[in-house]
């Protein structure tokens, strides 16, 4: 499965907090490789590790020690600014509490990355009505977050994470504040996203949700509990409604 | 991002919180407003100034003559005459910096009309006094040469006497009025110069030529010029020189001693004039320094509502920065939308001050005076005040971790 340079590789990084005169160590000694195309769920209970995992591998943060190359390309180093084009440019975020921008059209949330990426209006627009259209929700571009369900919600939140074409989406528990049915057509997309060739970083706790990936990696205590693969389970979004549907009736 | 950008997405932060942005800028706009208001009403007072002394005449020095001095008791200047017909002639034609001169002889007497009487100022003076003082006739003609030299009984008529003797619509071009039992002809009327700025009726007074003055008014042409003399420098800025011209010229017609007092004195109406601009300058800048400070409350307010703006809106930060904003692009946006706000308050501040100087300037009955410079300086230094009361929330932002930002509630 793994191809010739894996897309993220970390090398016996570890993370160390400092608070007050204790010292946290939240990752010891992690050694991973995701090639790409992969999707990878990492579990774990709370404190295992797994959001400091997650935003080392997210760009957000730097190891205290340790190599992570992403692409074939040391970044554990890299300063502020370097780490911000990187998120831009070869990442998309997804969030448990989606994180748009309030009182901004769904259009508008979508072109923020590109914003920053330095593309002209006319292209911002036309890339992001493109990706809206993509998570099914071209109908929608200029309805504003507090106009629009959870689910809805989140599918802009996965427009604007690949909108720059990423190749690596990393997602913080994105099914945590939706229902069943809702959760199941979020990693239907996710699916289909990573049969596009992007590879999916997924934080979750619930182990229903887990089973959509090609791989679980667990967490304990800052290290790597046990790492398997699975044949990922297909999201049917239609045997989700209907069993919905069922609960739903007395 | 480019500096457009980054000014749409300040503009678009802004809009989503209209109400806050209004009261955020409010300051700057009342403290640019207050800048701009004062220095228009500064600049109206010291034009109404320069109007007041315009009015009384341009480029004036009067020259008194000496004084008496009888048993210790000395009495002021212009109590014994000590000025010549010969000195006004000397005065006219040997003093370059000197454009007019005419003797100004004044007493009070009473106007008779066909059914009326004023009792008023009665002045000789010659053709100058008109040039010297800028005051043309609102009607009729005004005394020439011919009649100075002649001795001609022709009168002009100040507006305040035509309204007391004739009612204020009437022409009296033509009538024969009656000074001291002596029949004039109101050859012409001056135009309405009104107050001084001491509240002297300028047009509370006639104008006879002073040989006719002379002649019947005060008893025969002597030596001696019972009055002062009236001169007008070539230009304002050669008061100065005439005088000293002046002085020199009378010290040595009067042969007067190096050492020795001046039997004449020389009072110059223009240093008058700019020791009162002096006066409004100040106090222009007092108004203006206090408009000032007022501007400067109105950017802390800017940089208090734009660090209370970071803290709510860390969350919005710390998505922008996942997303691939750089600290500089979230600094950039918060230093952008300070600025925008005191901007656009200057901007508005400056609309509201022009509007209430006008309103001002209309209730006090002053010019209204804008000074283009001061605009300027209220909109640039209202900007400036965005920058700097902006920088420091600007960087906190910028410098805020993604992560924390993100979980922040």
């Amino acid at each position: 499965m793994a191809t010739a340079t894996p897309l993220i590789q970390v090398e016996h990084i570890s993370k160390v907090y400092r608070m007050g005169d204790v010292e946290v160590h939240a990752l010891r000694d992690v050694s991973l490789s995701l090639a790409e195309g992969e999707s990878v769920a990492v579990m774990g209970p709370s404190g295992s590790g797994k959001s400091t995992l997650m935003n080392i591998l997210g760009c957000l943060d730097r190891p205290s020690a340790g190599r992570y190359l992403l692409a074939g390309e040391e970044v554990s180093q890299l300063d502020r600014n370097a780490l911000a084009k990187l998120r831009n440019r070869t990442l998309g975020f997804v969030f448990q509490s989606f994180n748009l921008l309030a009182r901004t059209s769904a259009l508008e949330n979508v072109e923020l990355p590109l914003l920053y990426a330095g593309l002209s209006a006319r292209e911002r627009h036309t890339r992001a009505r493109k990706a809206l259209e993509r998570v099914g929700l071209g109908e929608r571009m200029h309805h504003h977050p507090n106009q629009m369900s959870g689910g809805q919600q989140q599918r802009v939140a996965v427009a604007r994470a690949l909108v720059t074409q990423p190749r690596l989406i990393v997602a913080d528990e994105p099914t945590g504040n939706l229902d069943s049915r809702t959760s199941v057509e979020i990693m239907a997309l996710f699916q289909e996203l990573s049969r596009a060739g992007i590879t999916l970083l997924l934080v979750t706790h619930e182990p229903d949700i887990a089973r959509y990936t090609s791989r679980v990696v667990v967490m304990r205590d800052g290290r790597v509990q046990t790492d398997r693969r699975q044949p990922p389970l297909v999201a049917d979004v239609g045997a989700a409604a209907a069993e919905a549907a069922e609960m739903a009736s007395p | 991002m480019n500096p457009l950008q980054v000014f749409r997405v300040a503009i678009r932060a802004l809009l989503r919180n209209k109400m806050r942005s209004f009261l955020t800028t409010l300051g700057v706009i009342i403290g640019v407003s207050a800048v701009i208001a004062m220095v228009a009403i500064g600049e109206g007072a010291k034009a109404r100034v320069a109007e007041a002394f315009a009015s009384m005449g341009s480029n004036i020095l009067i020259v008194l003559s000496g004084s008496t001095t009888s048993g210790g008791a000395r009495g002021g200047f212009g109590s014994m005459p000590t000025l010549t017909w010969d000195d006004l002639k000397a005065i006219r034609s040997d003093a370059s910096a000197v454009r007019y001169a005419t003797p100004q002889l004044r007493a009070n007497a009473s106007v008779i009309s066909e059914d009326q009487n004023w009792g008023t100022g009665v002045n000789g003076i010659s053709p100058d006094y008109f040039l010297i003082r800028d005051w043309p006739v609102s009607s009729g003609t005004t005394i020439n040469p011919s009649d100075v030299e002649g001795g001609a009984k022709v009168v002009l008529l100040g507006q305040t006497v035509v309204d007391k003797l004739y009612g204020s619509s009437a022409d009296p071009v033509g009538q024969t009025v009656r000074i001291k039992m002596v029949p004039f002809q109101v050859i012409g009327v001056l135009a309405r110069k009104g107050q001084s700025a001491m509240g002297q009726d300028y047009d509370d007074g006639v104008f006879i030529p002073y040989t006719t003055f002379s002649a019947k008014i005060q008893g025969g042409l002597q030596k001696f010029i019972a009055g002062s003399i009236m001169v007008g420098a070539t230009s304002s800025d050669d008061t100065a020189r005439a005088e000293k011209q002046i002085t020199n010229l009378l010290r040595e017609r009067h042969h007067i001693a190096i050492g020795g007092d001046d039997d004449f004195s020389i009072r110059n109406l223009t240093e008058m004039a700019s020791a009162q601009q002096e006066g409004v300058n100040t106090l222009t800048t007092l108004l203006a320094s206090i408009a000032a400070v007022s501007l400067l409350v109105g950017g802390i307010g800017i940089m208090n509502i734009m660090l209370v703006s970071v803290t709510e809106r860390t969350r919005e930060i710390g998505i922008r920065m996942a997303v691939g904003a750089r600290p500089r692009d979230v600094m950039a946006q918060f230093l952008v939308e300070a600025l925008t706000l005191s901007f656009f308050g200057g901007l508005i501040g400056v609309a509201l001050g022009l509007f209430a100087a006008n309103r001002l300037a209309s209730n006090f009955g002053w010019p209204i005076l804008i000074r283009p410079d001061i605009i300027g300086i209220a909109v640039g230094f209202s900007g400036l005040v965005g920058v700097v009361f902006g920088l420091y929330p600007a960087q906190k932002a910028a410098r805020l971790d993604p992560i924390d930002a993100l979980r922040f509630e």
